[in-house]
């Protein structure tokens, strides 16, 4: 994973709420086996608008996404993480996302940063009305910066130490081998196996 | 102070607690099929890594499986290379996999309980947002995404947060004609698509505890549609008979052990929750869903909300896009409401039981003209079942197609999809816009609404057939 420190980008306002993964990314592309390739696929439907807010030239090469309450919800699928990341998406924001997504998308070094929605009204405000302005997401002092923004955000600190370091969860699990280990030689005979022995 | 069960499930799964880190928890079960496990195992091979514990994982083709034509090659070619992937992976690693044409195959959330692996105490997970089904048996059962599957499988654990726990606590009698479907969908209506974000929810009270083992499958199964990633409900002899004798289920002295220890998996009376939400069952009706999303629902009685009547912005927003997306006006009565396709099946209502009511409804009626209809059994278990109960024939009768086991149409990733601008009653999990087909209209329903409204051609409940029958079963 790449490592995520802070990124300044400009803005993608996204004035919808339950914006769920069938929304970034239908079900039809989920048949791919590949983490790439999917940036085609990302509110496939509503890109059928050439109003939709992600058409617009001005908002060509935007990074930082501020979508509405309820962001992510519905099906587990990571490919609506690689599908925004594909596209060219550093973070998200909102005032709620759901929880499997919001796991997902850090673990692949997408930031999802929860602000109060007055501050998401804010940021959509500045972002209308000059496509130009930029948003700056600190994972380092955990703060997101813009023209007359300042807003401090919450990650827990263990999730924001793997996002700074970029590190891979599975080799640090597997420094811990040993204690599953020992959990496995204590458990009782009754748990399901799905190979009999 | 005493536990919730998820907190007891919860701390018997924990390998390492260590201040500032997400506890480790062990996986009990894993489940895998084939949309969400190729780039995990792709990651295992650059990795070098095997699959830490093949006896405690096991695979199943179902999202992209047709319905039609199994012994045929399948038509799609990205279909087909998404299922021989799984099978080269499978193969591969040396994973357990019931492919399409296994008597086995199947719903992988209907597979693993019919198998008896679903138990309680477990923790189960898989890359499905659906996984919260198994909760149904007391196991901890959650969906995860491709990263969190890799992890399974090169570790056998997860680390996790600890969520916090609500009791949704319903008691009484549900008035005839309710059912568990119409349950979850007013319980969702009742705590929004968020209210469950960040909890594990327990469903408990009198009304849960008469339920049958595929209702409360149905229930834990939405638990998602709420935000919850899991939902659990207190195993109890229900559970242990519906366990008994299944394959995988404990035998001899290992089921005698296993039960005392089930028989531990209740809340204590003095355990806190963090959040509480009591609904009162004589109070439910049969419900359906208006909108975009499964909280956006009312019983089928009443008519389209005016958006205009939501003080939230956010909230009044989303029902004027829903209402435009859903070709509804404000005011409509929901009864008045004329469908295409029925589509009967899914993790939510694909179960022998779920069939049976349907077949209930459906015996001696027809599907009114240019409605289709599409049963979906959710596994090719429940489909012999229904087979040998002769729920087959009850539905061609009715002028129903019987279809092969599968996802289908709950998703459209196989054929089966709704054309735009069609409008299905589905007893399946999601209303989201292009869920079923592109352009797609859905209503969520059970599977007696289901029926009824097959036969009438509009939204509908047993009771409004002329000719009603007096009970439609729970």
């Amino acid at each position: 994973m790449e490592a995520f420190t802070a990124h300044t980008g400009r803005a993608v306002p996204l004035r919808r709420s339950n914006v769920d993964t069938d929304q970034i990314i239908p079900a039809h592309w989920l048949k791919k086996v590949t983490r790439d390739g999917f940036e085609d696929g990302l509110f496939e439907a509503w890109r059928k608008d050439p109003e939709f807010v992600l058409n617009r030239p001005e908002r060509d090469g935007a990074t930082v996404l501020v979508a509405g309450p309820d962001f992510g919800t519905g099906s587990s699928r990571e490919h609506a993480v690689w599908a925004l990341q594909n596209y060219g998406f550093k973070a998200v924001i909102s005032s709620r996302f759901a929880d499997i997504f919001r796991g997902n998308s850090l673990k692949n070094g997408l930031l999802t940063v929860v602000l109060d929605q007055e501050v998401v009204d804010a940021l959509w405000d500045l972002t209308e009305a000059d496509p130009a302005a930029e948003v700056t997401v600190d994972l380092e002092a955990r703060q997101v910066r813009a023209e007359g923004i300042t807003a401090d955000f919450e990650l827990d600190e263990n999730a924001r130490w793997r996002l700074l370091n970029g590190l891979d969860d599975i080799s640090l699990t597997l420094q811990n081998e040993a204690d599953i280990a020992t959990y496995e030689a204590a458990r009782p005979t009754f748990k399901p196996r799905t190979i009999n022995a | 102070m005493g536990r919730t069960l998820a907190e007891k499930v919860w701390d018997d799964h924990v390998v390492r607690r260590a201040d500032g880190e997400p506890d480790l928890l062990f996986i009990d079960l894993h489940l895998l099929h084939e949309v969400t496990s190729p780039q995990a195992f792709d990651g295992l091979r650059q990795a070098g890594r095997r699959v830490r514990r093949l006896d405690l994982t096991i695979a199943t083709e179902d999202h992209n499986t047709p319905t039609l034509d199994i012994d045929k090659p399948i038509a799609d070619p990205v279909s087909r290379a998404q299922l021989e992937t799984l099978r080269k992976n499978c193969a591969e690693f040396g994973v357990r996999l019931h492919p399409l044409g296994d008597v086995e195959q199947g719903v992988v959330h209907v597979v693993g309980p019919q198998l008896g692996l679903t138990q309680p105490g477990t923790t189960v997970v898989c890359g499905d947002s659906h996984t919260s089904t198994h909760g149904a048996f007391g196991a901890l059962a959650f969906g995860i995404g491709t990263s969190q599957v890799e992890h399974v499988l090169a570790t056998q654990t997860l680390p996790l947060a600890r969520p916090k726990t609500m009791a949704i606590t319903i008691d009484g009698e549900l008035p005839d004609g309710v059912t568990a479907k119409d349950l979850i969908l007013a319980i969702i209506a009742r705590i929004g698509t968020g209210g469950g974000q960040g909890y594990i929810l327990e469903y408990r009270g009198s009304a849960i505890e008469k339920l049958s083992m595929e209702a409360r499958m149905t229930i834990c199964n939405m638990s998602i549609e709420a935000g919850a990633r899991a939902g659990m409900i207190a195993p109890d002899e229900t559970t242990f008979d519906y366990l008994k004798g299944r394959d995988h289920a404990p035998q001899g002295e290992d089921w005698d052990a296993a039960v005392a220890y089930w028989k531990t998996l209740r809340t204590d009376d003095d355990a806190v929750f963090d959040a509480e939400v009591v609904i009162d069952a004589a109070e439910l009706a049969p419900f359906v869903t208006w909108g975009t999303n499964p909280g956006q629902g009312a019983p089928l009685s009443a008519n389209v909300p005016d958006p205009a009547s939501y003080e939230d912005a956010s909230e009044r927003n989303a029902a004027e896009k829903a209402l435009e997306y859903m070709g509804l006006t404000a005011g409509q009565p929901l009864r008045e409401i004329n469908v295409d396709t029925v589509f009967v099946g899914s993790c939510t209502n694909g179960r022998i039981e779920d069939l049976r009511n349907a077949a209930a409804i459906l015996d001696g009626r027809k599907v009114a003209d240019g409605v289709r209809m599409l049963v979906v059994p959710g596994s090719v278990r429940v489909a012999l079942q229904a087979v040998e109960e002769g729920l087959d024939k009850v539905f061609t009768a009715a002028g129903a197609e019987w279809r092969h086991a599968g996802c289908s149409m709950c998703l459209g990733m196989n054929p089966d999809q709704l054309a735009p601008g069609e409008r299905s009653a589905s007893t399946s999990n999601r209303n989201f816009e292009g869920r079923q087909g592109k352009g797609g209209r859905t209503h969520l329903v059970s599977p007696q609404v289901a029926a009824a409204t097959a036969v009438l051609g509009h939204l509908a409940s047993p009771a409004d057939l002329s000719d009603a029958l007096t009970s439609a079963g729970v």
